[in-house]
């Protein structure tokens, strides 16, 4: 297979997906009708306010937050249909996603390597074989020299960093990332930014990020903008980092 | 990669802080179930000891040790009469208190049936056995007598001749070995005073009978020495030990002895039980009842650390299932935490006991059995303990990350 026809093969496809929370009066729709579809090698800016939905969406698509309606496809394989799970989650999760937020949320009792190692070992892969690649991970994205720190004596961007090498280390098809770079300054941030394009582009995988910051617009291939729940409207990268400026 | 070690490591001050506790708790645990032994070992020392096949002792009683037993010493030579009999020796025990160099000094008087018996059985540490009629003495050294010492009981002076080691009655207070005549001499050793009182009594009871007023020699006899009045026999012993021929039928020579109405006869092993089912079975069961208090403290105590330290990582143990980590995971991670600190608490009371346990004032044993048995309790009740924290973690939804 090319780059050219991996790209083009569908990561993610969410289709109608709804989410309501309470009923009654106090029904809220945080997801009304989504509609998504993001290819290998792709990287997507979800963009919107406050209470939109993206990070509803975002949970929807990383399979700890079931729709009410809608259907979920990962890498061609059924997922969910409605809230009935077609997979065992769990399994799914460790095999195919990586995720990435706005705190590192890195374990504090194990150091850097651990931290991404645990992440393989969880799916299997022998202990030696997971230390291998977990340091192979770190250095590919510049932080081996930080790799038997624990956490709290690493900085806000190499703590984020080591998230991300923790999210790569399954070769996961999508990864999902909510305000990644909201705790960093706007230079890590964009750092940050430019390693999700990079591994986006270099790995094939679908690279999903809920963002505020739009200065770092111009780095991604597509943005989608909600609101209410529902999904404006999806512009070229080029074209949304011209709105921004003007 | 272990995640419950990593933990442990990270969180080394609080983790040692509780596994000594849960060690200290264990430790008494241990010490209760060493304290029943150590009751046991000791009640019952005497009797496993002195090598009779039977306890003669005065008829419809539990004695000499569960209660008073008085028979006359001539039940010695009834008894040496029976066939299947080897030998029969008298055997006097009760308990003293006297001030000794500015301290009570308790001894478990024991009056051995010189010659024939001198006391060759006791496990000596020091010194001899008995080797004369009178005035000699072998000592636990519980009671802190060193060889050689001489101790003034009642008008008499003893010196101490032998030590032994381990060898208290059902009370914790040391063994004193004495020839019979010895012991009787310190039971029955009353002040001058009172034996002038006690002659002069009898002289008063004498008069006021005719017999008394017709024949003034009688009068004469009654007030002079007790062992001059052939109505007033030896003094009681507290009961004779009976040691079988070889290849004697041992129920033949019990059945004859118990036929006779004054006496009771028990065999080693009643006598034991007489021993354990009385003294020992209320200080058993209080020890028992402390003891299941103390183990469910400890699984209450272990349950609410374990529950805290799960609390503590609610948010990681989210970010495990976030990324796909199974259920047993998580309650590995859990379940070893709680199996090692109750193993190191185990090993911690252990080590502990074993320099704490020989200086309490009463013997504490720890045997094999006990250690297994309270092992097999430790990873109950640490298995019991982490279910809390268990739950707690399996119901932690991948979600709570976000929070």
């Amino acid at each position: 297979m090319t780059q050219t026809s991996a790209q083009s093969t569908a990561a993610l496809e969410a289709l109608n997906l709804t989410k309501v929370y309470g009923s009654g009066n106090t029904e809220v729709i945080a997801m009304n009708d989504v509609t998504l579809r993001v290819s290998r090698g792709e990287i997507v800016a979800l963009l919107g306010p406050s209470g939109a939905g993206k990070s509803t969406l975002l949970t929807a698509l990383g399979l700890i937050n079931p729709p009410n309606s809608g259907r979920i496809v990962i890498g061609g394989t059924p997922v969910m249909d409605g809230p009935r799970a077609l997979v065992d989650l769990p399994a799914f999760r460790r095999r195919h996603l990586g995720f990435v937020f706005q705190k590192a949320n890195l374990i504090p009792f194990l150091n850097a390597t651990e931290n991404v190692q645990v992440a393989l070992e969880i799916n299997d892969v022998p202990p030696r074989a997971a230390k291998r690649r977990a340091m192979e991970l770190l250095d590919y994205l510049g932080v081996a020299d930080r790799a038997d720190n624990l956490p709290d004596a690493l900085s806000g961007g190499q703590q984020q960093r080591v998230a991300v090498a923790r999210a790569l280390a399954n070769h996961p098809s999508l990864i999902l990332a909510d305000e990644p770079t909201a705790a960093l300054d706007s230079h890590r941030g964009r750092q940050v930014m430019e390693l999700f394009r990079k591994v986006a582009h270099e790995r094939a995988a679908a690279v999903l990020v809920v963002t505020h910051d739009h200065r770092s617009l111009d780095v991604f291939d597509r943005t989608c903008e909600m609101e209410d729940g529902r999904l404006r409207g999806t512009l070229e990268a080029s074209t949304a980092t011209a709105q921004t400026l003007a | 990669m272990n995640l419950a070690t990593k933990d442990i490591r990270h969180n080394f001050g609080r983790f040692a802080l509780t596994t000594v506790g849960v060690g200290l708790l264990l430790m008494i645990v241990m010490g209760m179930g060493g304290i029943y032994r150590g009751l046991i070992r000791e009640a019952t020392l005497l009797v496993e000891r002195i090598g009779a096949d039977f306890w003669v002792v005065q008829g419809s009683t539990r004695g000499p040790f569960a209660e008073i037993s008085r028979v006359p010493p001539i039940l010695e030579d009834r008894v040496r009469g029976v066939p299947g009999v080897a030998s029969a020796r008298r055997f006097v025990s009760h308990t003293i208190q006297r001030e000794f160099r500015g301290r009570p000094l308790r001894i478990v008087v024991q009056g051995l049936a010189w010659p024939d018996d001198q006391g060759a059985w006791l496990p000596l540490v020091a010194g001899r056995s008995l080797g004369r009629a009178h005035f000699e003495m072998v000592a636990d050294r519980s009671l802190g007598l060193p060889l050689g010492e001489r101790v003034k009981l009642g008008k008499d002076v003893y010196e101490v001749v032998g030590l032994t080691s381990g060898m208290v009655g059902s009370g914790g207070d040391g063994l004193g070995f004495f020839t019979v005549s010895d012991a009787q001499s310190i039971q029955f050793d009353l002040p001058g005073d009172a034996i002038r009182l006690d002659r002069q009594s009898r002289r008063a009871r004498a008069e006021a009978m005719d017999v008394g007023r017709v024949q003034p020699l009688l009068l004469e006899r009654s007030a002079g020495m007790s062992s001059g009045i052939p109505a007033l026999g030896p003094p009681m012993v507290s009961a004779v030990l009976v040691t079988l021929e070889p290849g004697a039928e041992p129920h033949a020579v019990a059945a004859t002895i118990a036929s006779w109405p004054d006496v009771t006869v028990y065999s080693k092993q009643q006598q034991k039980d007489l021993l354990l089912s009385g003294m020992v079975d209320k200080a058993r069961r209080q020890l028992g009842l402390f003891r299941a208090l103390l183990i469910i403290i400890s699984t209450i105590i272990m349950a609410l650390i374990i529950y805290t330290l799960t609390l503590d990582k609610v948010h990681d143990i989210a970010m495990l299932k976030l990324i796909g980590a199974r259920n047993s995971v998580i309650v590995s991670l859990i379940l070893q935490q709680a199996l090692l600190i109750g193993a190191l608490g185990y090993g911690l009371a252990y080590w502990l006991g074993t320099f704490a346990f020989p200086r309490f004032p009463r013997l504490v044993m720890i045997e094999a059995p006990d250690l297994v048995q309270l092992a097999a309790i430790v990873l109950g009740i640490s298995v019991l303990a982490s279910l809390l924290g268990i739950w707690k973690a399996v119901r932690v939804e991948p979600n709570k990350v976000l929070s």
